[in-house]
């Protein structure tokens, strides 16, 4: 049993179109580097030196990263972890 | 005009063309109007500013359109009131309030914004308007949207208050009442922008609405007669309009309008929902999404989009940040109706109880200027003071009835 990874859409062709892939246990930011090694390309879209970038949001099993260890919250065999790009402007919410 | 280069990446810098597009298609970062300033510095001057029109397109050279303004062309230029009374009760020298609570056509902020984003819309060719919305913004979309002729789609959550619902309904838009959440709404709102060709004024418009909100400094620097306030104190949601009145005041200062900007800008958000101020006071760019709760709906946002953009800005211009409770914010609303005649909605509250808060904590100088942004109407949100405002007195139709009343008044009973 692997990890799931969910992609967003404007990520599917780097992945060749497959909307969920397989990824190793470890740390969110291991998980990133070995999917770049099967899809290349894929890390520097959604991470910048050691970083996510700030408009991509990654979740473990529904849970934002940032509510738990960021880059370094542990994913295990049998997870769920979704990219998701934010919306750019407002969030999740219109307001000022 | 010509002034405009295109649209550019704020994280990594792409550049695109000018188009109904926001989001860095590498980075996912967001896309803001890059400007070219030296034919602007050539075109804008304080005597052009003057001779036009009090309204918000005075400063059309620093606002994303190519041809002549079409819709809000009574929106914009409130008052800036000098608030001698408030001042005094908060024990300082000179306050000012940008009254946005007497935006036309709907009494908020988001008339400005919506004011660009339909008449880019127009340009763009667009014959739909729509947005993902719980107040403001929907009634603005709903009222200028109406008046330039627009098809219009206003997407809300089932569960709203029935003011609200009627504040948009009366202009006759088409209210889509989703079954489920704001995130839920917001979520079916980006599938919907991806698929229909509509102008969603806060998605795919949103890099040139949110323009819109520098005109707030724009109007602060002339109102003062073409000086900068020493501190200046923005609610934040998003950040947007925090990150955007720094930028009209840097953008005065790039094409000669005026010379040198020592203010100070200062953020206010609820306890309730506080990423931006926790973030600015623990000293970190780290951004923690939070989960609001908040008598403040209109700045409940718990993942500011530029949240990070706006702290850098108060960090940038030597500010600071505070957080007030429910109680705090009722307190200022009715503060600010008592001693300058303003009801703002409880997003003034939060501006004002933060200023207090940063007056009396010494952050914010009691010998320097001090502008505070008010952004809403209270009459839209008139439940926050359910239970918190005095009580009429209650008279017989007669004299005696009246006079009873009236020598308890005089007693100060």
């Amino acid at each position: 049993m692997a990890v799931k990874v969910r992609i967003p859409t404007p990520l599917q062709r780097l992945t060749q179109g497959k909307e969920e892939v397989e990824g190793k246990a470890g740390t969110i930011m291991d998980l990133v580097l070995a999917l770049d090694k099967e899809y290349p390309g894929i890390a520097e879209r959604i991470s910048e030196n050691g970083k996510i970038r700030r408009f991509v949001n990654i979740y473990l099993n529904e849970e934002d990263i940032r509510f738990l260890s960021a880059e370094g919250t542990t994913v295990k065999d049998g997870d769920e972890v979704s990219i998701v790009p934010a919306i750019a402007g407002g969030g999740r919410r219109e307001a000022l | 005009m010509g002034h405009i280069k295109g649209l550019k990446c704020r994280e990594c810098g792409r550049e695109y063309p000018i188009e109904p597009i926001y989001v860095c298609e590498f980075c996912f970062g967001p896309l803001e109007v890059a400007y070219d300033y030296t034919s602007i510095a050539k075109d804008i001057s304080r005597k052009k500013i003057e001779k036009r029109e009090k309204n918000l397109w005075r400063y059309r050279e620093l606002l994303p359109i190519d041809g002549d303004p079409q819709v809000g062309l009574d929106s914009g230029f409130t008052p800036l009131l000098r608030a001698h009374n408030l001042a005094k009760v908060l024990g300082v020298d000179e306050l000012y309030i940008k009254d946005d609570t007497v935006v036309h056509p709907t009494l908020s902020f988001k008339d400005r914004v919506v004011s660009i984003a339909l008449t880019k819309a127009k340009e763009f060719g667009f014959d739909t308007v729509a947005c993902a919305s719980t107040g403001n913004l929907a009634h603005s979309v709903s009222a200028h949207g109406a008046r330039a002729g627009f098809k219009r789609f206003i997407f809300i959550p089932a569960s709203l208050e029935a003011s609200k619902i009627v504040a948009s309904l009366v202009y006759e838009p088409n209210l889509i009442a989703v079954d489920g959440n704001y995130d839920d709404v917001n979520r079916l709102c980006s599938e919907i922008a991806n698929k229909y060709r509509w102008a969603f004024v806060n998605i795919n418009i949103r890099p040139f609405y949110a323009e819109g909100s520098k005109t707030i400094g724009f109007e602060i620097i002339e109102q003062l007669g073409w000086k900068v306030p020493d501190n200046v104190v923005v609610p934040c949601a998003s950040g947007s309009l925090l990150t955007k009145v720094w930028k009209s005041f840097k953008e005065f200062r790039e094409v000669g309008i005026i010379r040198e900007i020592g203010t100070k800008v200062y953020a206010a958000q609820a306890t309730g929902c506080s990423p931006i101020a926790s973030a600015i006071k623990k000293g970190t760019d780290v951004i923690r999404p939070v989960k609001p709760n908040t008598i403040a709906k209109s700045l409940a946002i718990g993942n500011p989009a530029d949240g990070f953009y706006a702290a850098q800005v108060v960090k940038e211009t030597g500010g600071y940040a505070e957080d007030v409770s429910d109680q705090e914010i009722i307190d200022a609303m009715k503060l600010l109706a008592r001693t300058e005649g303003v009801f703002a909605e409880t997003a003034g509250g939060v501006t004002l109880a933060a200023a207090k808060k940063m007056i009396e904590s010494g952050k914010i100088k009691r010998d320097e200027v001090t502008v505070i942004c008010i952004t809403g109407n209270g009459l839209k949100t008139q439940e926050a003071l359910q239970g918190h405002t005095l009580s009429p007195y209650y008279i017989k139709p007669s004299l005696a009835s009246f006079e009873e009343v009236l020598s308890n008044v005089n007693k100060g009973v």
